[in-house]
């Protein structure tokens, strides 16, 4: 309105050009400050990504073709490998959730210092490479590793149990990986419930499981939530330990990706597979992201 | 102010500032001439535009249009480094990686002052606010006033012409800000550097000041000095803003400006237009019936509904006839409950023909400025 | 006793009996995070081709195997050196990235955020497969610029990740002061600001290096030949046969991250 009303130029409105044009200036030299990582990105990963992507659409024949993504939904050695993944995603999950929400519970609820302490039995683990790890295990659970030889020396079975090689072990090992990253967002999140509430709920006559039921898991909830989601989100795409301790009998979407490529060399249905788990895996984040600051999750990820 | 010495300070102009945010218009054309050596308060509520217009001084904030002069020099497209001036926040923002002398000389340190001079002008700088000898300490070991000397000192050690301060005192308890403000008073006198200080408490924009602009809705609502804007204020939003107030409705009958039918004893012509009555609580007070006949007293009768002690004084308010409330503020002496009404006694008030005050506007309501 | 279990231990929450369960649940899933990393260290001391716990002989021998092995320690040179360039390269792009997101306040500093956190998005393997597929149109495969360029990606969303929050938490007007004393934008940022964040960019840096040197499935793809990496080596030696010469690569791996780990905390007190 008081544009309108004034002349844009001129005496009425000194310097209004070259301000306008020093802002923009500042606002570029500033933003050309993220360039650098951006052209990367775009050069390393959005432009591969993108040709993936485009090939996923390339039949055999050298033309465009959904047939890779035909083969997905048609084959049923693919249908074993979507409900193998989504099994042991949840599974891990679900499993995460069981032992995660204790320990952060109990983490919450000691003194700081205590409590730091103790949370460095989640950050070891977690700052540790994923390799030793699942060597870890692997050594742990073989035939004549650990795991048998003291439950046998206990008595508690007599032959040597299968637990490596197979749904078992791999379930063990992801729970193991999985966990730190179930338990920081939910250690986070009960942290921050302040103890104000749960006394005025003692105070208003509720019993403790009725405090813990009404006022503290409802709001330990976003945690859970977000601990949940990078949990199932990172099992989706997880290659490693299901590749070292499944043995090859949990083949999952990843390993799938690896075999097309390390043997067939075929980069159509790879790059379909890639796709498909992208998208997955991009649409749960969107469609956390309504409810929850999508930042918090990856935050609550990287430390 | 002729006797301060001017090559130490700049006047500034500012003219036709504009910012907006989106829609929001944080400064609408503002035009302001700050004398050299002036010590010059911008008061205004949280939201006004004073911050910003601070900000542009500073060079944090480029207007949409506009012009700023130090002196003769146009600076509105310097850098905030280019500008040189000193300038103290609301935070402090001290450095606390860097010990208090570090602080200090870090603008000297900028202005390729050698290390031996640089620190001794350090140490007199902070002999200036009182803090002598207290270079090596750390920041996180100085308590909030003294934060606030040191950030002082920053401001001032590089000789300045130029000093802005944001609500520099907002953070210190009552006491310790009323100290700082007559030190920051006699700061001024001593180097007489041009100043501006941005505060939203009226009492120490009032203690402080040679002039103050009220600044409201991104435009300057008045510019006077205390006095002039405490006595008489120029519209409702400024006698709201800087002191308690009743306002009450008069009427205009050609020349006479009547309050509940009677005209009002006036000191001057009444400005034109529709006004309203402003009533200072403390200007009003209690007549005995001997200054009943008194002419240069404007009399209403009433009835007192409360009386509140406050300590040094106590405020009373009282129902004119035609329903009206207005208040008064009476000072409290040994003899406070013998001569101070009770509820539901009649009383008669008067105000002093000086302190009857008629603001522009039927319901005293902001002058119209769009002209 | 009875009754004591049944009485509250807080005046909130929860009785004595069920804090005992939860100390006990809680003790037992600690043991299960740490126990089993914890004992690699130890078994790789054991003389044993089955890594026996406790070792009933102890010896070096995978240790010494490991440091006899030329492939080995060429694959250990090739780790800390993509790892060492990774961070010197995602380390200032990103401080420079989150900075200038952070103060130029432009409208779309959020998209261009989001755009530079999605490599933390993207699952691993696709990024893998496409970044073997960009080095392989670039004969960059198995060379080490092609392996650190791909693990700068991993990397950078990292630091920008730590050192946003860090600059979230600091307060601009430090640098507005400064710049009101007279130092120009850069000035101002490594006099003031970047002292002031360190801890968050040494961290960041830390991360980026980790990420790389601890990276299978990126490294399995486009690392090989003389620039096969550690960790690419010890995941295809874990495929084949349980080979106790990985158990003294992974205690020497835990002691480099600990070593890490605990530098950065060391720096990180030494600055409140």
């Amino acid at each position: 309105m008081a544009d309108a009303a004034a002349p844009s130029t001129g005496p009425a409105r000194p310097h209004a050009r070259t301000l306008r044009r020093d802002a923009r200036l500042e606002q570029l030299a500033l933003f050309g400050l993220a360039s650098p990582a951006l052209i990367l990105l775009l050069a390393v990963l959005a432009l591969p990504v993108g040709w993936l992507f485009y090939l996923s659409f390339i039949g055999n024949d050298g033309g465009f073709s959904l047939q890779h993504y035909e083969r997905m939904v048609d084959s049923k050695s693919y249908a074993r490998i979507f409900r193998t993944t989504f099994e042991v995603s949840l599974i891990t999950t679900g499993l995460c959730i069981l032992l995660g929400y204790p320990l952060a519970y109990l983490l919450s609820q000691l003194p700081k210092r205590m409590a730091a302490l103790c949370l460095l039995a989640v950050l070891l683990p977690f700052w540790t490479s994923l390799l030793v790890r699942t060597y870890a295990w692997l050594v742990l659970l073989q035939r004549r590793g650990l795991i048998n030889e003291w439950g046998m020396s206990l008595g508690l079975w007599s032959e040597p149990l299968a637990l490596v090689h197979n749904l078992s072990g791999t379930l063990i090992g992801m729970v193991h990986i999985m966990l730190p990253f179930m338990i920081l967002p939910l250690y986070g999140s009960m942290r921050a419930i302040p103890a104000d509430l749960l006394n005025a709920s003692a105070n208003l006559g509720a019993r403790p499981s009725e405090t813990f039921r009404h006022v503290f898991l409802p709001l330990s909830m976003p945690g859970l939530f977000a601990g949940s989601l990078l949990v199932f989100v990172l099992c989706l795409g997880f290659y490693v330990t299901p590749a070292v301790l499944g043995g090859g009998k949990v083949i999952m979407v990843s390993m799938r990706i690896a075999t097309d490529i390390e043997l067939f060399v075929n980069w159509g249905a790879a790059s379909a597979l890639g796709v498909v788990l992208l998208v997955l895996t991009l649409g749960l984040l969107y469609g956390a992201s309504r409810f929850l600051s999508l930042d918090r999750v990856l935050g609550g990820g990287s430390r | 102010m002729t006797e301060r010495n001017r090559s130490k300070s700049l006047p500034i102009s500012v003219g036709g500032v504009t910012k907006t945010y989106g829609r929001v218009t944080a400064l609408d054309s503002v035009d302001l001439e700050i004398e050299s050596g002036e010590f010059m308060t911008l008061l205004g509520p949280s939201g006004s535009g004073k911050t910003t217009l601070l900000m542009v001084l500073a060079g944090f904030t480029r207007p949409d249009c506009g012009s700023v002069r130090f002196g003769d020099a146009e600076v509105v497209r310097l850098p905030p480094h280019k500008r040189d001036l000193g300038m103290v926040f609301q935070s402090y923002a001290l450095f606390p990686h860097m010990t208090v002398a570090e602080n200090v000389a870090f603008p000297l340190r900028l202005r390729k002052v050698g290390k031996a001079d640089r620190l001794a002008r350090a140490e007199r700088a902070l002999q200036t606010v009182q803090l002598g000898g207290y270079g090596d300490r750390r920041i996180d070991q100085l308590s909030g006033g003294q934060r606030q000397r040191v950030a002082l000192a920053r401001a001032i050690v590089f000789e300045p012409r130029i000093l802005l301060m944001d609500e520099p005192l907002s953070a210190l308890d009552k006491k310790l800000r009323e100290l700082m403000q007559i030190e920051l008073r006699r700061l001024h006198e001593r180097f007489g550097m041009t100043t501006v200080y941005v505060t939203h408490d009226q009492r120490e924009a009032l203690t402080m000041s040679d002039r103050i602009a009220v600044i409201d809705d991104g435009a300057i609502q008045q510019l006077g000095t205390p006095r002039a804007i405490y006595d008489h204020p120029a519209n409702r939003f400024v006698a709201d803003f800087i002191g308690e107030s009743t306002i009450l409705p008069v009427t205009r009958d050609g020349a006479d400006v009547l309050f509940a039918g009677t005209p009002l004893r006036l000191a001057g012509p009444p400005p034109p237009g529709p006004v309203s009555l402003m009533i200072r609580p403390e200007r009003l007070q209690l007549l005995s019936g001997a200054d009943a006949a008194d002419a240069s007293f404007n009399r209403f009768e009433a009835t007192a509904e409360s009386i509140v002690f406050q300590g040094e004084s106590y405020l009373m308010q009282a129902r004119l006839a035609d329903g009206q409330l207005v208040a008064l503020r009476g000072g409290v002496r040994h003899d406070y409950d013998a001569v101070t009404p009770a509820p539901g006694d009649r009383v008669a008030l008067g105000v002093h023909v000086e302190d009857t005050i008629l603001l522009p506007g039927a319901d005293g309501a902001r002058e119209a400025d769009d002209g | 006793m009875i009754r004591w279990l049944k009485r509250p231990a807080t005046a909130t929450q929860i009785t004595h009996g069920q804090r005992l369960w939860l100390y006990a649940l809680g003790g037992l899933v600690m043991l299960f995070l740490i126990a089993p990393t914890l004992i690699v260290i130890p078994m790789s001391f054991s003389d044993s081709q089955y890594l026996q716990f406790p070792p009933e002989t102890w010896s070096l021998r995978w240790y010494e195997s490991y440091f006899a092995s030329p492939a080995w320690m060429s694959a250990t040179a090739t780790s800390f050196k993509a790892a060492t360039l990774t961070c010197l390269l995602a380390t200032p792009l990103g401080v420079a990235a989150a900075y200038g997101l952070f103060a130029s306040q432009v409208r779309w500093a959020g998209a261009v955020y989001m755009a530079l956190v999605t490599p933390l998005m993207v699952p691993l393997i696709f990024f893998a497969v496409a970044a073997f597929y960009l080095l392989a149109r670039l004969q960059m495969v198995h060379s080490l610029a092609g392996l650190v360029l791909a693990h700068s990606i991993l990397a950078l969303p990292l630091v920008v990740v730590v050192v946003s929050s860090a600059l979230k938490s600091y307060d601009m007007s430090q640098e507005q002061a400064a710049r009101s004393l007279g130092a120009s934008r850069l000035a101002a940022f490594f006099l003031v600001t970047l002292p002031q964040i360190r801890f968050a960019v040494v961290t960041g840096a830390l991360l980026a290096f980790l990420t790389s040197f601890d990276e299978v499935i990126v490294a399995m793809f486009v690392s090989g030949g003389e620039n096969a990496t550690l960790t690419r080596n010890m995941f295809n030696a874990l495929r084949d046969q349980i080979d106790p010469t990985i158990a003294a690569i992974s205690t020497l791996m835990i002691i480099v991250t600990t070593t890490l780990l605990a530098l950065a905390q060391l720096f990180g007190k030494s600055e409140r």
